[in-house]
């Protein structure tokens, strides 16, 4: 086990890159915790996956160092840095058992044969396929597949950590569910060094301590769920992050004041003079429909979800979200909505600008 | 819900039927009609029975031409299918060179078989042949013409060279079905190479090399051509398959009825081994899968 430390880092799969777009990953610097469970959020195409494989090894960066500890692994094989990866889609070896495909890494690195089979009974029970221990892996579903995926991820305890790449995509709901959980408590119970690589929130935000968002080749945030809930760094987390995302709207800021189309709402704290695109944002759970206070508002349409409704309405000539109560009427009364001036957030150029100070 | 019986639909395999009559029934019945008769031309039939058969079957000539056969056979197939893998195995997976490769290992293909066997027999000539010229130069006693081991060298070496291509090409198709993921979990799990090709690439490739084995089996079983021209089936008989053997007692000595018999029963040969083959290795493939 040990921490990962990315250092200046960044790849193109082209063999000479010339400006910063054809770098598939952009220069980053970043250290993983040892024993952190990591989730590696954003959309498709971000250069997750790219990541995830610079860290197991089964791609060479084109600049900067990967460290594991204090040892420079950047150039070192798959197999020197001790690491477990589990893929998209299952890998199974087909011709063997259940219980050979999850005895193999440990064969292969030459265990004790009385521990391999206590060790793959362990995982068995954990994957829930003792009853299929020795069946051919080749007729099994997809589902059980990647169970034994997963299983094989996990069936060494040594390794410095365990990297998964959207693993549960082709788990039935039901089961996603079981086995997160059940990676959790894996986690907690050995304290391996877990990232986890999905473009799911929910799947993100459950199971991991820190999440880290990618958006564009680029780390735009690293923070518990909270922190990217509350004060996201960057636009992309504010509407990547939270269900429906955070409402972003143009705005010029003034002090304590933001100005937007034909309004003006109060702000949490004071900010310097703006440089760039100013926008504020502010998540749907933090703007309160009012029949008379705040800014005037057109309700467009309601939504009911079941555990609350979301409410589109047109507000100083943009269409926000708004997270109403279940319980509370929605009549022809609530004309205006009123923002939590403390939740707002000021972006310039897609990027959180820290308050200068306390409002006045 | 209640099915329907309809039994019309069989009158839908008439025109299949009449087609296939006409392609292979009716010319295998003249062939079946030769084996049973005794003729002198001027198509006089007598009837001989099962005489030819019986006659077929204990004959030493066929036993020494079949001898030869199954073990040409089983000598190409045991050089072909591992030296096809390793080719395939070693050819790059992309790019120009890739399409190279391709293009080299079908060109032997593509060459017709009287051809493949002029160009062998050019080539192994020791007066003008680039080969055997080579080798005579090097003090190497080499003549097809009079050395019974070096005739089946010759004609191995010449069925090798023209249809290694075709098990490589197979099995490279069947290496390239494989995603990318498995090579990167045997890394991994820190599989050796040996176990990649045992545990990842052998069992993708099981399906084509079932029908590069078949293929291979089935047309070494029936050479002809290659052989004929380079040695004529010579020095002697040593280099006489069935189906040379076959044209000589057909045409060269007008046995028709004895060559009939023997055409038949070779037939039968072929079909059973190839059955044997085909359900041998697709139940290996089904009982992997309980």
């Amino acid at each position: 086990m040990a921490q990962i430390t990315l250092s200046n880092l960044a790849h193109s799969y082209l063999a000479h890159p010339k400006d910063e777009g054809d770098f598939a990953l952009k220069s980053m610097d970043h250290v993983w915790q040892d024993g952190g469970a990591y989730a590696l959020l954003g959309s498709s195409g971000c250069g997750k996956t790219t990541l995830l494989n610079i860290i197991s090894g089964l791609l060479r960066p084109s600049q900067g160092r990967v460290l594991f500890g204090d040892r420079d692994v950047t150039d070192a094989e798959t197999t020197a840095r001790n690491i477990a990866q589990v893929f998209q889609f299952p890998v199974v070896y087909d011709t063997m058992t259940v219980r050979e495909n999850l005895a193999f890494p440990l064969k292969n690195r030459g265990m004790d044969p009385a521990y391999i089979q206590a060790r793959v009974a362990q995982i068995a029970a954990m994957i829930g396929m003792e009853a299929t221990l020795d069946r051919k892996a080749r007729g099994l579903t997809a589902d059980a597949k990647q169970k034994i995926s997963l299983g094989r991820g996990m069936v060494r305890q040594d390794v410095n950590a365990i990297l998964f790449d959207e693993p549960l995509t082709v788990i039935d709901p039901h089961m996603k569910w079981e086995l997160r959980t059940q990676l959790k408590q894996l986690h907690r119970q050995f304290g391996h060094t877990m990232i986890y690589v999905t473009h799911d929130q929910t799947e993100a935000l459950t199971f991991a301590d820190k999440v880290v968002v990618m958006y564009d080749g680029r780390v735009v945030q690293m923070g518990t769920p909270e922190e990217l809930f509350e004060t996201p760094q960057h636009t992309f987390v504010g509407y990547f992050i939270g269900s429906p995302g955070m409402n972003l709207m143009d705005a010029k800021i003034d002090g304590t004041c933001a100005h937007l189309q034909g309004a003006q709402v109060p702000l949490g704290a004071a900010y310097g003079p703006i440089t760039g695109r100013a926008q504020i944002g502010i998540r749907p759970e933090y703007i309160t429909l009012t029949s008379g206070d705040g800014l005037p508002a057109t309700i467009r349409r309601v939504e009911d979800v079941g555990r609350h409704r979301i409410v589109r309405a047109d507000v100083a000539g943009q269409t926000i979200n708004i997270i109403a109560p279940e319980g509370m009427a929605i009549g022809a009364d609530m004309t205006h909505v009123r923002f939590s001036p403390d939740r707002i957030n000021v972006y310039a150029d897609d990027w959180r600008v820290t308050p200068a100070g306390a409002a006045t | 819900m209640d099915k329907t019986q309809n039994n019309k639909a069989w009158f839908l395999v008439i025109p299949v039927l009449v087609l296939v009559a006409f392609s292979a029934v009716l010319p295998l019945m003249t062939v079946v009609n030769y084996s049973v008769n005794d003729t002198f031309g001027d198509n006089q039939f007598f009837w001989a029975g099962l005489e030819w058969f019986e006659e077929m079957i204990t004959s030493s000539r066929l036993h020494e031409a079949l001898g030869r056969q199954i073990a040409f056979s089983a000598i190409i197939l045991a050089i072909e299918v591992p030296l096809g893998i390793y080719i395939a195995l070693n050819m790059p997976k992309s790019g120009v060179w890739a399409s190279f490769c391709l293009v080299l290992m079908a060109l032997p293909l593509l060459i017709p078989f009287n051809v493949v066997g002029t160009i062998w027999q050019i080539f192994g000539r020791v007066d003008i042949g680039l080969l055997g010229h080579t080798l005579a130069a090097l003090g190497i006693d080499y003549n097809y013409t009079n050395d019974a081991v070096d005739a089946w060298v010759t004609v191995i070496v010449m069925d090798v060279w023209h249809w290694t291509s075709l098990v490589a090409l197979l099995c490279y198709a069947g290496l390239q079905s494989i995603p990318q993921a498995y090579y990167q979990a045997a890394r991994v799990d820190q599989a050796s190479r040996w176990s990649v090709f045992r545990y990842i690439e052998l069992p993708k490739m099981q399906g084509v090399l079932l029908i590069a084995v078949l293929l291979r089996f089935m047309d070494s079983f029936m050479i002809y051509t290659e052989p004929f021209v380079v040695t004529g089936g010579g020095p002697g008989n040593s280099t006489t398959f069935l189906s040379i053997d076959l044209v000589k007692m057909a045409i060269g000595q007008f046995d028709l009825g004895p060559a009939a018999a023997f055409s038949i029963m070779y037939f039968l040969v072929i079909l059973l081994v190839s059955w044997v083959f085909y359900t041998v290795m697709t139940t290996l493939d089904k009982s992997e899968g309980k």
